[in-house]
């Protein structure tokens, strides 16, 4: 197997609050292989975006790392300093495409100005090189008339085609890791099958890996290879797409999936709810919920299993010996 | 409790409330409080301006009044202004604003038409020409101080309301038959009344340094009342040897009005949203 | 059988005024022509993309929304033409449930209070039978009586969907229009609060009126579906059969564009290309032409209107061409 663009291995990041400490990524493990995309699934609160934020190094005053590695093309990202970031990472070998076109450019200066800016930073070349380049890319991302494009104003552009901009902004410096934050849920369906298409093409054309990070399963259904699911941050399940999305192994992806209304027959739900950081159980998160709880799961420490070719569970119900409280 | 916490943490705006409460007890207690409480319009010749002692602390004035008696007496008659001025301006100025805030026609247009000409008018120099009209008391100041300050509170209350207007729980409410009345008072109202409070602080303070200013120019308190900024007044002529008279006095108005601006300017961090994480 | 909502060609223009000395803005289309029929009891999914008019379509049967044009019959009665708040009261058998249910709470006020205020607005003056109507509807919807005095940010965003539900319940709706009643909430809450509602339907005879932008709900949920594109109904038909037949291209693009689980499986439609164009520059003939992959040069000039197709209505010209194309008995093996 080649190597991973990015594995992070047991990472634990705890934020410390008014009410205390709040442990948000308990134990969150996965690797994301060159050329492919790894959706990250779960609800809100489960920690998603503090995980983007240790991964692009911009965590919250009041953060811990409380263990584990970010590794990046063999570089633990955790061990680098801000400058070293600025200088290496951000922007030029890792890019990110935000949730919120509305919100990610500044309205009051043109589009190409925002671009330029930083690929000047991060790309050799002159100025009329990265415009062309630019240009070049808003063609390939579809944008109607990319040339003029440039001299326009954010407001200018509909939500979709703002998103676009946003793509070739994350493309510009050639990066080796694109990581998207639900880049298509303020759009509509028509706009995010799009833009679904269109990142997955872009990611086959330049061997990119992209790490898309959502809360919709129909979306990783259609977009992703791999996929890792959380829970109350901790990494419960990780495996081919597909794989997991048809045969579920961890309880919580199991009633997960039972809850979409494309699988299930009654709605159910999960009963309970998401615990606080603040206050998350012992052990396993979803033990208190689960229908397959034991005991012993409280005192479970987070492992994960390779439990099938290709997947890792973090379940009692993988361990290679069951331990089973007998009285 | 979260609120409170952060608000201790707030040193300026804790010592604008020690301020503030302090200035509320004098008003309240002062003629048990003040050595001297008959000083407010007594008069001893015998010992016209004694310089600051054991038993005049902040010396006496040119009457032989016991000064520092007279800086607690004059607490209540500068917070009895500026509450009813405030008073005052908000029951004009807050319905107003949620009235032009609320509706889109005419009317609206109209009330805020008035308050940016009020707004433009300088205070002082309407209060000046009211005191003149009606000759000089402190009744006249404190009218020509409400009807110059109750823009203010329009302003603020119609920015609030027009914010609040496309509320969803407005909406919701116009959904289940409210009507206009219960909407403007009963929910938008409350909504609003953290700014509100806050300008009305800060205008407390306000409203003390320029009835003193009227009372210094002559036209608001009337001798012998204790007023801070008429004792300013009278003590020009005796300066710069007796400098205790003017300058108690004045320290007393300095305090005050620090006192209420720092607290004004706590509570305004304190329910800005910008600020505000969680409640 | 009457039905218990009939809409007739209505049509809603926004925000059009006349200001003094200043440019004036012209009024936006947002619904153009929407007929449609509510049987007593039934689910109606209203479906399009934002922009559509599927809400300003709820907000004119509710009456808050005034009608330019058309005909709003309740039970029978015709209930439009009105000015808002007359229209407000005709229509109190109709209630409306907003899609953030956090905003369309006060802030200020407690659960309490806020379901209370709702009876008192609509005149039940009795404080007793005030309560135990609360404690009902509170039951009703799965929560305790605990709730009252807490405030709304004190609740998770699947509890505010549940307050919302029991202040519109504890008004005896007949019909109710649920807004996006499930976007924004998780996987786990959004099948807790759709078994509610249909709970709920059984329980009070409910009629719903159901907009949402996301087809898989719809499709389990609703018995019927009404598709929206810039603000017409472009094809009304039962659930199943929208689903396993859409007839309407742009039904066909949506079913393609939204992601299922089924992806691999599923037949896949092109996905059409642009956006939808703004409501304030609609273009000629059938809005969807732009962007319709069997359009023609008639569709630009003819405006196509609801026809009946055999299992409910659409509006195209060429549905059955269409249809014909694709159906698989008239196809060379």
């Amino acid at each position: 197997m080649a190597a991973p663009v990015l594995e992070v291995q047991a990472l634990r990041v705890a934020i410390r609050g008014d009410e205390g400490l709040a442990r948000i990524l308990d134990h969150v493990a996965f690797r994301l292989e060159t050329g492919r995309i790894l959706g990250v699934v779960g609800e809100s609160g489960c920690g998603k975006s503090t995980l983007i934020r240790a991964i692009l190094g911009i965590l919250p005053r009041g953060a811990q790392i409380g263990g584990g590695r970010v590794m990046f093309e063999g570089e633990d990202l955790l061990a680098f300093s801000e400058a070293e970031l600025n200088r290496q990472v951000r922007g030029s070998r890792i890019s990110f495409i935000p949730q919120d076109p509305y919100l990610a450019l500044n309205p009051v200066f043109t589009v190409g100005a925002q671009l330029l800016e930083t690929m000047r930073r991060h790309r050799p070349g002159t100025r009329q090189d990265h415009r062309a380049e630019l240009v070049r890319l808003l063609r390939r991302v579809q944008l109607p008339d990319a040339e003029a494009a440039l001299d326009r104003y954010p407001h200018q552009f509909s939500g979709g085609q703002r998103q676009r901009l946003l793509i070739a902004a994350a493309l510009a410096c050639a990066p080796r890791l694109v990581v998207a934050d639900e880049p298509t849920t303020a759009l509509d369906v028509t706009t995010q099958q799009q833009i679904l298409l269109l990142l997955r093409e872009l990611v086959e054309e330049t061997g990119v890996s992209m790490l898309f990070v959502t809360h919709d399963l129909g979306v990783v259904a259609e977009l992703c290879d791999d996929l890792c699911v959380i829970y109350a941050g901790q990494s419960v399940e990780t495996g081919p797409a597909r794989a997991v999305l048809n045969s579920p192994m961890h309880p919580y992806t199991r009633a997960l999936l039972a809850c979409h209304p494309d699988r299930s027959e009654g709605f159910t739900g999960i009963p309970g709810a998401v615990p606080l950081p603040l206050r998350a159980p012992p052990g396993c998160r979803f033990a208190p919920r689960c229908p397959e709880a034991r005991q012993a799961c409280p005192a479970r420490t987070s492992h994960p299993r390779a439990a099938a070719p290709g997947r890792a569970v973090d379940c009692i119900l993988y361990d290679p010996v069951p331990v089973e409280a007998v009285p | 409790m979260l609120v409170l916490r952060k608000f201790l943490r707030d040193i300026p705006a804790v010592l604008g409330a020690v301020i503030v409460l302090g200035v509320v007890l004098l008003a309240i207690f002062g003629p048990w409080i003040a050595p001297y409480p008959e000083d407010a319009s007594a008069s001893h010749l015998l010992r016209r301006l004694r310089p600051p002692s054991a038993a005049f602390p902040f010396g006496t004035d040119n009457l032989g009044r016991d000064i520092f008696s007279r800086v607690i007496l004059g607490a209540r008659g500068a917070l009895k202004v500026s509450l009813a001025v405030v008073g005052a301006a908000m029951a004009i100025g807050v319905p107003l604003g949620l009235v032009a805030g609320y509706g889109r026609g005419i009317l609206s247009e109209a009330i805020m038409r008035v308050t940016d000409v009020f707004l433009a008018l300088p205070q002082l120099i309407l209060a000046l020409a009211l005191a003149q009209l009606m000759g000089p008391s402190v009744e006249s100041a404190m009218l020509a101080l409400a009807l110059t300050y109750w823009p203010f509170f329009t302003r603020i209350v119609h920015t609030e309301t027009q914010r609040l207007r496309n509320a969803l729980f407005v909406d919701a409410l116009q959904g289940i038959g409210a009507s206009t009345p219960r909407i403007l008072f009963l929910h938008i109202l409350p909504n609003i009344l953290s700014p509100i409070i806050v300008r009305a602080t800060i205008g407390l303070g306000f409203t003390i340094l320029v009835a003193a200013v009227l009372g210094f120019l002559g036209m608001g308190a009337t001798p012998p009342d204790p007023d801070w900024g008429l004792a300013v007044a009278q003590s020009r002529g005796y300066l710069p040897n007796a400098w205790w008279f003017a300058t108690f006095p004045g320290l007393a108005i300095l305090v005050a009005v620090l006192g209420f601006n720092l607290l004004g300017d706590g509570l305004r961090d304190l329910v800005d949203p910008r600020l505000r994480r969680s409640r | 059988m009457t039905p218990i909502l009939a809409l007739r060609d209505v049509a809603v223009s926004l925000g059009g005024r006349r200001r003094w000395l200043r440019p004036s803005v012209p009024p936006v289309q947002a619904v153009r022509g929407v007929s449609l029929d509510l049987a007593e009891g039934e689910i109606l999914g209203v479906v399009g993309e934002s922009g559509c008019g599927k809400t300003t379509l709820g907000r004119t049967i509710l009456g808050l929304q005034r009608e330019s044009r058309g005909e709003i019959r309740l039970d029978g009665t015709v209930v439009s033409g009105l000015d808002p708040r007359a229209a407000r009261r005709a229509r109190n058998a109709v209630h409306y449930v907003h899609q953030d249910a956090a905003a369309s709470l006060d802030p200020w006020w407690s659960i309490g209070r806020t379901l209370e205020e709702a009876l008192v607005v609509q005149g039940l003056r009795d404080a007793a039978e005030r309560r135990a109507r609360i404690d009902e509807v509170l039951a009703a919807v799965g929560l305790d009586a605990s709730a009252r005095p807490r405030y709304p940010h004190e609740f998770s965003g699947g509890q505010l969907r549940r307050v919302a539900l029991a202040r519109i319940l504890a008004l005896r709706p007949r019909v109710v229009i649920l807004d996006e009643p499930t976007s924004g909430l998780d996987m786990s809450v959004q099948a807790m609060v759709l078994n509610l509602l249909a709970e709920l339907r059984r329980r009070y005879g409910l009629t719903y009126v159901f907009i949402s932008h996301d087809l898989s709900v719809v499709r389990r949920f609703c018995d019927r579906v009404a598709i929206m594109y810039l603000g017409r109904v472009v094809e009304l038909a039962s659930a199943t059969e929208v689903f396993a037949q859409p007839r309407h291209p742009y039904t066909r693009a949506l079913l393609a564009a939204s992601p299922s689980l089924a992806s691999e499986t599923r037949p896949r439609a092109p996905v059409p290309p642009g956006e939808p164009p703004s409501a304030a520059r609609l273009p000629p003939g059938c809005a969807f032409s732009p962007r319709c992959p069997h359009a023609q040069p008639r569709c630009r000039e003819v405006d196509p209107a609801l026809e009946q197709d055999g299992r409910g209505e659409n509006a195209c010209l060429r549905w059955r061409e269409i249809a014909g194309a694709d159906d698989p008995a008239m196809q060379p093996a």
